[in-house]
């Protein structure tokens, strides 16, 4: 009797573990081998724009010549930019080309980095921060909430076109976890942007959602008013004296 | 119950990964993988094909392509080795026999000119597959694919019945006695210089000399072996052999190619150039008509153009051999079919000189030749007497000879084709007498750096074949010329007396004088460029014609 309770215990733990090994497999936006569609082939022709070639001769000359291939990821970066935040494969053969290596060393960076999207995302790609302190801080509630008021599910994009939400492993704001990032593909390499929205509520990422569709930006940081950036919830509560240089740098002194 | 819950307890998330599509030869189970990258790095280092790559990360990191791509590499083939959990394995072996079951042979390959050592694993009268055996000087631990996956031509198309061609041009299996009678009573018939005899590509030592002795002892002196051209230079081995050797080819830091493609000629040599152009950053200048390297090369030109402009030092190329410590010259065999070939030896010889190749602790003159019997048959002298003697033959002995054009058979003469595959040259047959394969027979073969190694009988012979040797012995006998030997041992000290280095197995005789002091050639050279040798690296003999998985590979592969 007691075993059966505690077989049926542990199915259940494993119940609650099941989700989330799931979930962490699809971290990345897409399967790991590509697929032809209409919009991602590799016939496709796919060049950098005008204002981009300067920025890749730029990113070019920060490498030895010898070592260009170190540019891969600021170039497949820019890529994504002007992609509309995700990078077919032409653009990664493109990127290849530039760089002199074999396509599929460029496919095994960009599939390695899940920052990287192979399919579309939304204009404002929302990524929630789904690692311990967050999660413990209630990012599921974020996540929840914000899949609930668009309409999605994870890495699927609303029918606008505007907003695709993804999870991202920890993005190193835990002081103000709960958090998510916005990435800004609306105006292309130009207007792109990266912000966070750290102490974010259920009810707050709703209303970043909401002015980002106005077209406003919202202040990025801590959306928590009692805070200023990583500081204590209404202000510092130690070392509040004029901070003292240590004893025994000065040297006359000793 | 005594037994336990019958319910499996695994309830986690169970990693599975899709199959890919590698080609004909390669089957994927990547569910096994482990992600060791062996694989990857093979193919990226050693084979030179940029195919294969580690995509994605943690727990759904896999081995792909990414693209829909098939492995495009002669030496694909080694991942199935290379693979330690069997993600790769041999798509034709897959599930056809068991490991306990078969028998191993080590024996070597006869598809190209290295003479790669393999190990046949056979069950009972069957070749079930072809693995690498280590051997640092020749193949190191890989072999091509044609030389891993040509077995299945071996059961196919094969010749097992003497037949003699009828009035009616329908062939009719006959007795050996029958047979041997109606050659010997044509070959008294005809005038002695009207004899011809011609070795195949895969023929062995011992039947090479026995041919010889049987055409000399008619009286005839018109032998050659195929793909050695007309008028051969068989009188110093340097000019024939790859004198560097091919593990010292590692060592050479430029290379230039005269009218060779190794990468299709010769798949293991090319991955030494390869080896050095990674470890010294060897330059690599090729002459001829364009192809593919899996290595950064410079396409000088296509014909004896550029080669004079080397030679005269009117080329940048020409200081880069120059200067270079250890240069290597390469001509192919495939020079050996032109007319000028003195002429165009002569050329790249005056570079030679000019470019110090040849000294005494280097020589980096070669020739790299295509067939697994060319070498041999040099060392023994195979070389006819006149340039046209098959034009005017009335009995032509063919031994394995597919590639002849068989147009220039005249159309009165007798030909008799000894060999073990129905391939081309049986159609112009008049008798066929069966002979046994590589894979099943005792055989002497010298590679293209005059390497003498041996084949062992691993699988027994099919139908009614005989060794090839044993078939000339016999012929002669029936003529009334009878051949003083009557065992394997016999004729190699008839062949040591012609070529002693083909009785020192697997030790490599080099060239002892350099040819560089060759007369003058009389002849011009022509401005005509250099040709392919090969066509179709899945292709080149009746084996690998024969056999299904190479024609899968010359299907999927070579598609442009
Ligand atoms: S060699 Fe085999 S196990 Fe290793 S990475 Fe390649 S497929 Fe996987
Ligand atoms: S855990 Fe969310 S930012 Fe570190």
């Amino acid at each position: 009797m007691l075993a059966r309770r505690a077989a049926q215990r542990l199915a259940e733990i494993r119940q609650a573990f099941r989700h989330s090994a799931q979930a962490s497999r699809s971290l990345s936006t897409a399967l790991n081998y590509h697929i032809d569609t209409p919009d991602n082939n590799p016939n496709m022709p796919w060049k950098f724009s005008e204002q981009n070639q300067g920025k890749v001769k730029e990113i070019l000359s920060q490498y030895p010549s010898n070592y260009k291939q170190s540019a891969v990821i600021p170039l497949l970066d820019l890529a994504q930019q002007q992609h509309g935040g995700w990078i077919p494969v032409s653009a990664m053969n493109e990127v290849a080309r530039i760089v002199e290596v074999a396509p599929i060393r460029v496919y095994e960076v960009a599939t390695f980095y899940s920052m990287f999207n192979r399919i579309t995302v939304g204009k404002y790609h929302l990524l929630v921060c789904g690692t311990t302190p967050c999660m413990i801080r209630g990012s599921r509630d974020i996540e929840d909430a914000l899949l609930k008021h668009l309409g999605v599910k994870r890495n699927e994009v609303t029918k606008d076109g505007l907003f695709s939400v993804g999870e991202m492993e920890c993005m190193g704001c835990c002081v103000n976890a709960p958090m998510i990032a916005v990435a800004d593909y609306s105006n292309g390499s130009e207007g792109y942007s990266y912000n966070y929205y750290e102490d974010v509520t259920p009810k707050r990422v709703v209303e970043i959602v909401e002015m980002l569709r106005k077209g406003e930006k919202p202040p990025h940081g801590t959306q928590n008013p009692n805070r200023i950036k990583a500081g204590p919830e209404g202000g510092n509560t130690t070392l509040l004296s004029e901070p003292q240089p240590p004893p025994c740098r000065n040297l006359e002194a000793c | 119950m005594a037994f336990g819950s019958d319910r499996g307890r695994f309830t986690e998330m169970k990693r599975s990964v899709v199959d890919k599509n590698l080609g004909p030869l390669v089957k994927t189970v990547m569910t096994r993988c482990i992600q060791c990258t062996r694989c990857v790095r093979f193919a990226s280092e050693i084979a030179g094909t940029q195919d294969l790559g580690m995509l994605g990360r943690g727990s759904g990191e896999e081995i792909g392509t990414y693209v829909e791509k098939l492995m495009t590499s002669e030496l694909s083939g080694n991942v199935i080795d290379i693979c330690p959990v069997g993600a790769l394995t041999s798509k034709p072996f897959a599930f056809k026999a068991r490991n306990w079951e078969l028998k191993g042979t080590e024996s070597i390959d006869v598809t190209d000119a290295v003479g790669s050592n393999i190990r046949i694993d056979s069950r009972g009268p069957e070749v079930m597959r072809i693995l690498p055996r280590l051997n640092e000087d020749v193949n190191e631990e890989w072999i091509s694919d044609k030389t891993r996956f040509c077995y299945d031509g071996l059961k196919r198309q094969r010749l097992n019945d003497p037949m003699i061609r009828g009035p009616d041009g329908r062939f009719k299996a006959v007795s050996w006695r029958d047979a041997l009678a109606v050659v010997a009573e044509v070959m008294h018939q005809v005038k002695p210089e009207e004899i011809v005899g011609v070795a195949g590509k895969l023929s062995d030592a011992e039947s090479m000399m026995a041919l010889k002795d049987l055409l000399n002892k008619m009286g005839s002196n018109s032998v050659s072996c195929e793909g050695n051209g007309v008028q051969p230079q068989a009188d110093l081995r340097s000019g024939y052999l790859l004198n560097t050797g091919i593990a010292d080819l590692e060592k050479a830091d430029a290379f230039l190619l005269v009218g060779t493609q190794p990468r299709i000629e010769a798949a293991m040599v090319n991955a030494r150039i390869r080896k050095a152009v990674r470890s010294n950053f060897a330059k690599v200048g090729y002459i001829g008509p364009a192809t593919e390297f899996n290595y950064d090369s410079e396409h000088l030109g296509t014909g004896p153009q550029t080669l004079l402009e080397i030679a005269e030092g009117r080329h940048p190329f020409s200081s880069a051999i120059k200067n270079a410590k250890n240069p290597a010259i390469i001509i192919g065999a495939g020079i050996f079919e032109r007319e000028d070939k003195d002429a165009v030896f002569s050329v790249v010889e005056s570079i030679a000189k000019s470019a110090n190749v040849v000294r005494p602790d280097w020589n980096g003159l070669n020739v790299l030749l295509l067939h697994a019997a060319q070498a041999a048959a040099l060392d023994l002298g195979l070389v006819p007497e006149s340039d046209n003697s098959i034009e005017s033959a009335k009995f032509l002995y063919i031994m394995g000879a597919d590639d002849l054009n068989l147009d220039k058979i005249p159309s009165d003469a007798f030909v008799v084709y000894q060999g073990h595959h129905g391939d081309q040259s049986v159609y112009r047959a008049n008798v066929i007498l069966p002979s046994s394969a590589f894979t099943e027979k005792e055989g002497t073969y010298a590679n293209t750096e005059g390497r003498t190694q041996q084949t062992l009988p691993a699988v027994p012979t099919v139908g009614d074949a005989r060794d090839d040797w044993k078939i000339i012995r016999a012929l002669s006998e029936v003529a009334g010329v009878r051949l003083p030997y009557d065992s394997l041992l016999d004729i190699r000290e008839r062949m040591k007396m012609v070529a002693p280095n083909l009785l020192s197995m697997d030790e490599r005789e080099p060239a002892t004088f350099s040819s560089l002091i060759k007369p003058e050639p009389k002849k011009e050279m022509s401005m005509t460029p250099f040709k392919a040798a090969i066509e179709n690296f899945y292709m080149t003999d009746s084996i690998t014609r024969a056999s299904k998985i190479m024609a899968q590979c010359t299907a999927q592969l070579l598609k442009k």
